[in-house]
């Protein structure tokens, strides 16, 4: 609350600081707007910056570190007796803190230290949100004071703005590359800390996945295992399926739309793929869960095959169905990009359109049409909604697409789902999955774009 | 004009002229070429001889490339295009219905402005052709077709220890005469040719006339040209279009020295273009 | 014109033979038979993809359509004031508090005297829905003055009957095979021939947070949650994709770590989608300690995925101003900055917001990182702020679609339908956008 009346107040001080800034450089010079270096525009903006930028800076470091700094001090505020456990403890202790604090019920008796620490959590974050409120306007009066002051006809306002400016912009295309930073850091340490639990040979060559673990170590089975091969042949196969879906149907959808179609059936047809791109994949889990499972099950009954009620084929399908509009529209364009003199030179050679294509543009347009299918198969594994809802979640190792499979996704998806302790290697299993996922949907999208990028060079 | 050009463009002109009877190959009537309500050609009388190049010029934007593309059929692969008239070859419609544009394109071939080579090797360029059409039974004859067909181009010297190196890794002038042994490939009775030399050098240019010269021998040529000095040096007929109309059509020497339309005579002087 | 010849004179070719012979003409019959086989695969294809998105909308419409309606059941309801509010005071406490339930059954009591057994009654009872006491304790609350008088109510019908009455619970079958027994079947029969229970627009869907009972639930709650997450992620996505694309377009020096920035936003655009959600489970909940399931992390993430899509529209938009343009302006003594701010970013605006229009319909679809920071939680009230616990529309779709209740499968279905009503909206309106400013150089 405290901090949305902040951004308030820093836009209105902004706003204010324009004016003044716009109105004290044309009164320097009388209103002779030629003799100023800059036009009055860049002084209300150097002003505005002045009052706005340094207090947003103050915000946004706050809004980050805010969680953490409140919960170091309400950590070294309890009592030693709960503080002085190991890192799963800790952990644990802060999750019910946490939980305390949000009002949401932690599904035991709490400790009354902890509710006193929850407690004081608040109040630390409402008094730091007070401080930040204050102190943010006070800094935005003072920098809108001082900009002003600075404000003379020789003043080189619109440099000083621009250097500004650019390093905002430089700020945000770095966004890109810190939120990639970011997804490699928490895989790898993550992961590194499921891998110190399980052997990373086990994880990427065993054959037997059981993630789940007992509470109390005397339990049977109370290691659980992490053989992920099962998930990854069950991402495999369902992958196989989908691209036997999409790739030909995709492509030739393509084709015919580049090389066949009037533009008029063009426009018309165009929109139904479209459709079929923008539909949400949660969309296609239910169709995949509640109407494609059951057809293909029904199918099976009738010609007297056990099909089970989560097949690998019915999610496998839907999500060929999905990557249809992706495989043909990079098609799309991969195939027109192959130079119009190509086919004219072959129907000059009295060759049909069937042959021109197969025999001149195809082959032309081969490596793109390979990137093409190797993002729709990165797609496909990275694919979540529609193998949680329809694949089930029995790790089978089985290369029958009647069967039910599980895959990376379905998992990391179950794992994380609902309230976790973090540190089991139950849950960190989920981001050596997810780690794998990367690695592998990373290669694929590397080598991809770096082979359509050679292919467009080519053409262009 | 050199003195050498003169020299060669003289004996063209001697020998065929002399005989007396040449017969007719091609032959339009009235064609008339619209682009959807635009009109491109506007009814084009023309008789193209058996064994002879005839040349087409004309300012650009006169309709010579779209008479040359009706000749084959290319412009059906235009949308909106519409041919009115009769073209025919040796006596057939060409729009008529037992004429298959495939099966005309095969018997009129086509050489583009811009070298075009497909991204495979130098034999399976010139191979393309006959395969599609079922010409060669078995690997020696298709060997035959591709040798032949790349000596009758004046390329195989060159390119005889590399047939199976990619077609686009060949130089401009020698890509363009891969295109036309592409196109001699198919045995057709007539080349079309749309600007052959207007993307190569002119050394590479001289190699493509003195081909077009040696080709006359067994084929028919229809050259679309901006160069009136190329129109002198490979043709024996010369046709002059001019916005959509054909102005005159005479032999090569009668147009160049003599013209009776002054459009023509604005034209071969330089005064437009 | 000279020497035009007859054009019925045949000059006879030696080749011409050939291309008439009957090899050469079976072959192109082959050929063409070929070429239409081909063809006839590229029309099947798109007729596969069509027929697929019909049976799929097809599907999602039967079975959703009918979610727009509830039974409900009319009841004359006596509300006792010595039941409700025996000592006459009217306070609204002891007016909430009251056994409605009670006259609920007191009412069904008068309307089936010959129910006796209180198996029976129960029976009777299952008919409403476990809401209706609250309904009647609503009205109350609003109308205190109903107090002392006995009113013809309607009220929600139970998940059972409303399926039943929608046809999808078939009577001829045996009792122990069907939701509904028998004798609730007689006690609808008797209902519907007193006009006393009937299906009308089912206004719950749309005002209600979620609930366990299908009759109650409605998808207001998600609705909101997912205003607020997409609202937090446009104000994220939009500035610093806008911003970044135009360094990258505009300013950047063609530099190794530009082209690192390049290479990286490409290959962030093909990241799956489920990666960011455990980028912000590790990060923002973890690290930050930011709240579970609130629409502010959904929102950073969101924005995060997002990102790669408007950069890469609005780079697209940059690149189709003509150099020409940034000329002229540079030319007249505009610095690079004005140059790009008065000329460039105007032109490009419409390409800009079509791309943030579709990366925003993007991210109101997208499920899986949303379940990774627990927007997954059964959520009954309507979230008030950006830190409440909300859920999304997809998330909402994705739960029920796991319940087992025959009247969640049509609520998933109905509630599909409005989610892609609102994607249909808004890639209308960028298509829309697209015509309305199209401009060729």
């Amino acid at each position: 609350m405290q901090l949305t009346v902040l951004l308030v107040v820093l836009a209105v001080l902004a706003v204010v600081g324009y004016h003044l800034g716009r109105s004290r450089a044309a009164n320097a010079v009388g209103g002779r707007i030629v003799q100023l270096h800059s036009v009055p525009a860049y002084y209300g903006a150097y002003v505005a910056l002045w009052a706005g930028l340094p207090a947003f800076l103050l915000f946004v470091a706050w809004g980050v570190s805010e969680g953490w700094l409140v919960m170091q001090m309400v950590l070294a505020g309890l009592p030693d007796r709960l503080t002085s456990v190991d890192a799963q403890g800790i952990a644990l202790l802060k999750a019910d803190l946490l939980n305390l604090a949000h009002g949401l019920n932690t599904g035991r008796q709490p400790d009354p230290a902890v509710v006193a620490g929850a407690e004081h959590y608040n109040a630390l974050r409402q008094l730091g949100d007070w401080a930040v409120l204050g102190f943010g306007s006070a800094l935005a009066v003072a920098g809108l004071w001082y900009a002003r002051e600075r404000i003379s006809p020789r003043m080189r306002a619109r440099n000083q703005v621009e250097r500004v400016i650019n390093i905002v912009l430089i700020g945000c295309s770095l966004v890109a590359i810190l939120t990639t930073v970011g997804i490699v850091l928490s895989l790898v340490f993550e992961a590194a800390r499921f891998f110190m639990a399980v052997n990373p040979l086990e994880f990427l060559f065993g054959l037997h996945w059981s993630p789940q673990m007992a509470i109390r170590a005397d339990q049977v089975g109370s290691s659980g295992s992490f053989g992920a091969v099962p998930l990854f042949a069950g991402t495999l196969l369902i992958t196989v399926i989908a691209m036997l879906v999409a790739v030909p149907v995709g492509l030739m959808a393509a084709i015919f739309m580049s090389e066949y179609a009037t533009p008029r059936m063009r426009t018309a047809l165009k929109p139904i793929l479209e459709v079929l791109a923008g539909i949400p994949t949660v969309v296609y889990g239910f169709f995949a869960a509640l109407t494609m499972a059951p057809f293909v099950r029904r199918i099976g009954d009738a010609v007297g095959l056990d099909v089970s009620s989560e097949s690998a084929l019915a999610a496998g399908v839907v999500m060929g169905v999905m990557i249809i509009p992706f495989v043909s529209s990079l098609s799309d364009d991969v195939i027109n990009a192959v130079p119009q003199s190509l086919r004219d030179g072959s129907y000059g050679l009295g060759a049909t359109k069937s042959e021109t294509i197969k025999l001149v543009v195809m082959p032309a347009a081969l490596p793109g049409i390979v990137a093409a299918v190797m993002l729709a198969v990165s797609r496909a594994i990275g694919e979540t909604m529609i193998v949680t809802m329809a694949a089930g979640l029995s790790a089978n190792l089985t290369a029958n697409p009647l069967e039910a499979v599980t895959t990376v996704t379905t998992q990391i998806a179950t794992l994380l789902v609902g309230d976790q302790e973090f540190d089991s290697p139950k849950t960190l299993s989920a981001f050596g999955l997810g780690l794998v996922l990367f690695i592998v949907t990373l290669t694929l999208n590397m080598i991809a774009l770096r082979v359509v990028q050679k292919y467009r060079e080519k053409y262009d | 004009m050199t003195t050498q050009t003169q020299s060669r463009m003289g004996a063209t002109m001697n020998a065929p002229s002399a005989l007396p009877a040449v017969p007719v190959k091609m032959q339009a009537r009235d064609v008339k070429v619209f682009y959807g309500a635009k009109q491109a050609l506007k009814g084009i009388n023309l008789d193209i001889q058996e064994n002879r190049v005839m040349a087409l010029i004309g300012p650009s934007g006169c309709g010579k490339s779209t008479f040359l593309r009706c000749l084959n059929r290319m412009n059906d692969t235009i949308e909106n295009c519409r041919v009115e008239g009769r073209l025919t070859i040796d006596g057939d419609d060409i729009y008529g219905r037992d004429i298959d544009p495939v099966q005309l394109r095969a018997r009129v071939g086509m050489v583009f402005q811009k070298p075009n080579p497909f991204p495979k090797s130098i034999y399976d360029n010139i191979a393309y052709g006959p395969r599609i059409h079922g010409m060669a039974s078995h690997r020696d004859e298709m060997d035959e077709v591709v040798q032949k067909s790349l000596q009758r181009a004046g390329l195989w010297n060159e390119v005889k220890d590399r047939l199976r190196e990619p077609g686009t890794g060949l130089s401009g002038g020698q890509q363009q005469r891969l295109c036309i042994a592409r196109a001699i490939a198919v045995s057709p009775d007539v080349i079309l040719m749309d600007e052959p030399c207007s993307a190569l050098d002119p050394i590479a240019t001289a190699h493509i006339e003195e081909l077009i010269d040696e080709l006359r021998e067994n084929y028919t040529i229809v050259i679309v040209t901006h160069n009136m000095q190329q129109a002198a040096r490979v043709s024996q007929k010369t046709a002059f279009f001019h916005l959509g109309d054909m102005v005159e059509c005479d032999d090569t020497e009668e147009i160049f020295t003599n013209p009776r339309d002054e459009r023509t005579q604005g034209y071969i002087t330089g005064r437009y273009g | 014109m000279t020497e035009l010849a007859d054009p019925d004179v045949r000059a006879v070719s030696p080749a011409r033979s050939r291309y008439q012979s009957d090899e050469f003409v079976a072959r192109l019959r082959r050929r063409y038979a070929a070429e239409q086989r081909f063809k006839y695969a590229g029309m099947a294809a798109i007729g596969l993809a069509s027929l697929m998105l019909v049976v799929l909308l097809g599907s999602i419409i039967s079975q959703g359509y009918t979610a727009f309606q509830q039974t409900s059941i009319a009841l004359d309801i006596t509300f006792d004031a010595a039941e409700i509010d025996p000592q006459g005071t009217r306070n609204p406490e002891v007016l909430a508090q009251a056994n409605y339930a009670k006259l609920i059954r007191d009412s069904l009591g008068t309307v089936f005297p010959e129910a006796t057994s209180r198996a029976d009654r129960r029976t009777l009872s299952d008919l409403l829905s476990s809401g209706a006491p609250f309904e009647l304790a609503m009205m109350v609350r609003d109308d205190p003055s109903l107090v002392g008088t006995t009113k013809r109510v309607w009220l929600t019908a139970s998940d059972d009957v409303d399926q039943f009455m929608k046809g999808f619970i078939p009577r001829n079958v045996a009792e122990t095979e069907r939701r509904v027994n028998d004798v609730q079947v007689a006690a609808i029969d008797r209902l519907a021939s007193k006009d006393s229970i009937e299906k009308s627009f089912n206004t719950t869907l749309f005002t209600a947070g979620d609930s366990r009972e299908p009759e109650l639930a409605g998808i207001w709650g998600a609705i909101v949650g997912s205003f607020m997450t997409l609202a937090i992620t446009m104000a994220l996505a939009v500035p610093i994709g806008v911003s970044a694309a135009i360094y990258l377009e505009e300013f950047a020096p063609k530099r190794w770590w530009t082209d690192l920035i390049e290479v990286n936003i490409n290959n962030l655009a093909a990241v799956p989608s489920i990666v960011f959600g455990l980028l912000g489970l590790a990060v923002f909940l973890n690290f930050f300690g930011m709240p579970r399931s609130a629409p502010v992390v959904g929102g950073v993430v969101l924005a995060l995925m997002t990102l790669p899509i408007i950069i890469i529209a609005t780079r697209a938009a940059l690149k189709a101003v003509p150099p020409s343009i940034r000329e002229a302006a540079l030319g007249i003594g505009a610095s690079p900055l004005q140059t790009v701010l008065h000329h460039v970013l105007p032109l490009a605006m419409p390409g800009i917001l079509t791309g943030t229009i579709i990366g925003m319909a993007h991210a109101l679809g997208e499920t899986a990182p949303l379940l990774m920071i627990g927007m997954v939680a059964f959520i009954v009230d309507i979230p008030g702020g950006f830190t409440d616990s909300a859920t999304v529309l997809p998330v909402q779709i994705y739960m029920w679609a796991d319940s087992p209740e025959r009247a969640f499968t049509e609520r998933t279905s109905a509630a599909i339908m409005i989610l892609l009503g609102f994607l249909v909206l808004m890639n209308g309106l960028a298509v829309f956008l697209r015509k309305k400013f199209e401009r060729r150089w």
